[in-house]
């Protein structure tokens, strides 16, 4: 659906990589360029029209962005450079002051490395243990796996809502509730789940969840900070400089801005916050309900015709998102990234930096297919029917 | 060499690849080579006596063009002296890179010769020649270390 949308869908090619990064509508690259051209100032300046515009502009993207995960204050929304930015920030400057030995955090071996090594460093660094749920036979996290799992030490949960090779949704609500009950915060990976499904922030309870625009249709280098705002308020800075700052003189004389400006030191990404908005506009336009079917629909006809060829093994059967695992019996995943790839079709072949999921699934690398709601039957039968003769795969791979 | 007979060499040495197993001996010198751009991972193993390359071994995961590469390498380099390898090393490196080399040095290896039309293979190909460039400085390094401690018994 809204395939005319997407310029880049009017180049030959069958773009099954959207758990990497997605597509672009026009209206977003048009703001991007506008800004560009038409009013080009930094933001927090305005004493001139165009930088008040922008001012405008970017704060206005903060709004619509705390309307779209349902935050209660637009200053629990911090612009970051991603996902990853936004997990260290929350692991490094919140979590470090707190963890002591006796905490454990806890994750799951599917997690992505984003995800996991700022939880490696806090236990590299103040000796708290980083600890696994353990995945059921799906490789899916559930309720039961995650209370056995808890135990008095327990400080963090951090968990992807959805992850980027199983495609699991975890039932994060239920979670937030029992750890709540607990005194265990919960820090959520919404890489995945946020261009995919309806999140509401206040509904799901969670403590902190981060995400990034360029997989929610928007433009690359940001990503969004959310966190209750009575917990940001203890979040230190991990960058000083410029535009956090009231007043400085002396190292003892510092003082910072309130929220959210003080977590966002230095010239933000401008034209990329602008744009955002647009990607945000764009996704309540379609509806993420709308969005969420389409890709449900979509990877249910794929994975119909996939289970018809022999060669092909599913890794993720099982999974409520559009992300569908596999591998073709005895050729390597890159191989098959390759002959695909000479039919203009693009997926993912590797660990897809979920590097200790083969400790649970056995399989090191595997190929990813990630549909986005603009993906179309007829691309699902040319892929499926390029995979389908593995004779043909093996005589073109290389 | 027409397509075909390439075609044929490289499927032969990615079904049925020289040594592939893992080598536990402390007279091999062992490395690890892999690509950051994609997801090759290879344990290369080089067994060197009196300057010349007595037997390589290799054994992970990797692509068909890593794989019959590193196959096509080590029955290339095997009986030859570390400076006649590093003189087909240096022919390969060329011959991908489109520079000039000599095909008489690289027999099998020239199946490779049109690789630097898929750029993204490039670096498939010249994985295990980078593992053993590695091991070879690693065996000269040895050989430096035992040069002086020689030297210094004798003084």
């Amino acid at each position: 659906m809204n395939r005319e949308d997407f310029p880049m869908l009017a180049n030959d090619i069958i773009y099954l990589d959207n758990s990497a990064t997605s597509l672009k509508p026009k209206c977003v690259i048009d703001k991007m360029v506008d800004y560009y051209e038409n009013y080009s100032a930094n933001a927090h300046r305005g004493d001139y029209d165009i930088s008040y515009k922008v001012d405008l502009e970017f704060e206005e993207t903060r709004d619509l962005v705390a309307n779209f995960i349902n935050a209660k204050d637009k200053d629990e929304i911090i612009f970051t450079s991603g996902t990853t930015e936004s997990l260290n920030m929350i692991a490094t400057g919140f979590f470090a002051n707190l963890v002591d030995e006796n905490d454990e955090i806890l994750i799951t071996s599917s997690e992505h490395a984003s995800n996991v090594l700022p939880w490696f460093r806090l236990e590299n660094e103040f000796g708290c243990k980083v600890r696994y749920i353990p995945l059921d036979s799906s490789y899916h996290v559930t309720l039961d796996n995650l209370k056995k799992s808890v135990t008095p030490h327990t400080k963090i949960i951090a968990l992807a809502q959805v992850t980027n090779v199983i495609g699991d949704v975890r039932p994060i609500k239920e979670i937030c509730k029992f750890a709540h009950e607990r005194n265990i915060f919960v820090v959520v990976d919404g890489a995945q789940s946020l261009p995919h499904m309806k999140v509401d922030v206040q509904d799901l309870d969670c403590d902190f969840l981060a995400f990034s625009a360029h997989k929610m249709y928007g433009p690359t280098g940001l990503g969004i900070l959310y966190g209750k705002k009575e917990l940001l308020e203890n979040l230190e800075p991990i960058n000083l400089g410029g535009g956090m700052n009231e007043s400085f003189d002396t190292p003892q004389q510092i003082l910072l801005k309130e929220l959210p400006t003080r977590l966002e030191a230095g010239t933000p990404n401008i034209a990329s916050v602008i744009a955002f908005k647009e990607s945000i506009k764009y996704l309540e336009k379609l509806g993420m309900e709308n969005i969420s079917n389409r890709e449900h629909y979509l990877r249910k006809y794929l994975i119909d015709k996939l289970l018809r060829i022999p060669h092909i093994d599913i890794i993720n059967l099982e999974a409520d998102s559009g992300i569908v695992t596999f591998n073709v019996s005895d050729v390597f995943s890159q191989d098959v990234a390759f002959y695909l790839n000479k039919y203009q079709i693009c997926v993912r072949a590797g660990n897809h930096c979920a590097k200790i999921l083969k400790n649970a699934t056995k399989v090191t690398n595997t190929i990813r297919i990630s549909l986005a709601f603009y993906n179309t039957e007829s691309e699902i039968d040319t892929l499926v029917d390029l995979l389908s003769n593995k004779d043909k795969i093996i005589g073109e791979m290389f | 060499m027409d397509e075909n007979i390439k075609r044929e060499i490289i499927m032969e040495h990615y079904q049925n690849p020289l040594h592939r197993y893992v080598v536990e001996d402390d007279n091999y010198i062992k490395v690890n080579t892999s690509n950051s751009s994609c997801i090759d991972n290879l344990d290369l193993f080089l067994k060197i006596n009196n300057n010349i390359i007595e037997d390589i071994a290799f054994f992970g995961e990797a692509c068909a063009i890593s794989i019959s590469s590193t196959s096509i390498m080590i029955e290339n380099l095997i009986g030859k002296t570390v400076e006649e390898a590093a003189i087909i090393i240096q022919n390969f490196d060329n011959m991908i890179n489109e520079k000039d080399y000599d095909k008489n040095v690289l027999n099998n290896a020239i199946v490779y010769n049109e690789i630097y039309k898929q750029n993204s293979r490039k670096t498939c190909a010249f994985l295990p020649y980078r593992g053993i460039l590695e091991a070879l400085a690693k065996y000269q390094k040895q050989c430096y270390n035992l040069c002086c401690k020689n030297e210094e018994q004798e003084e």
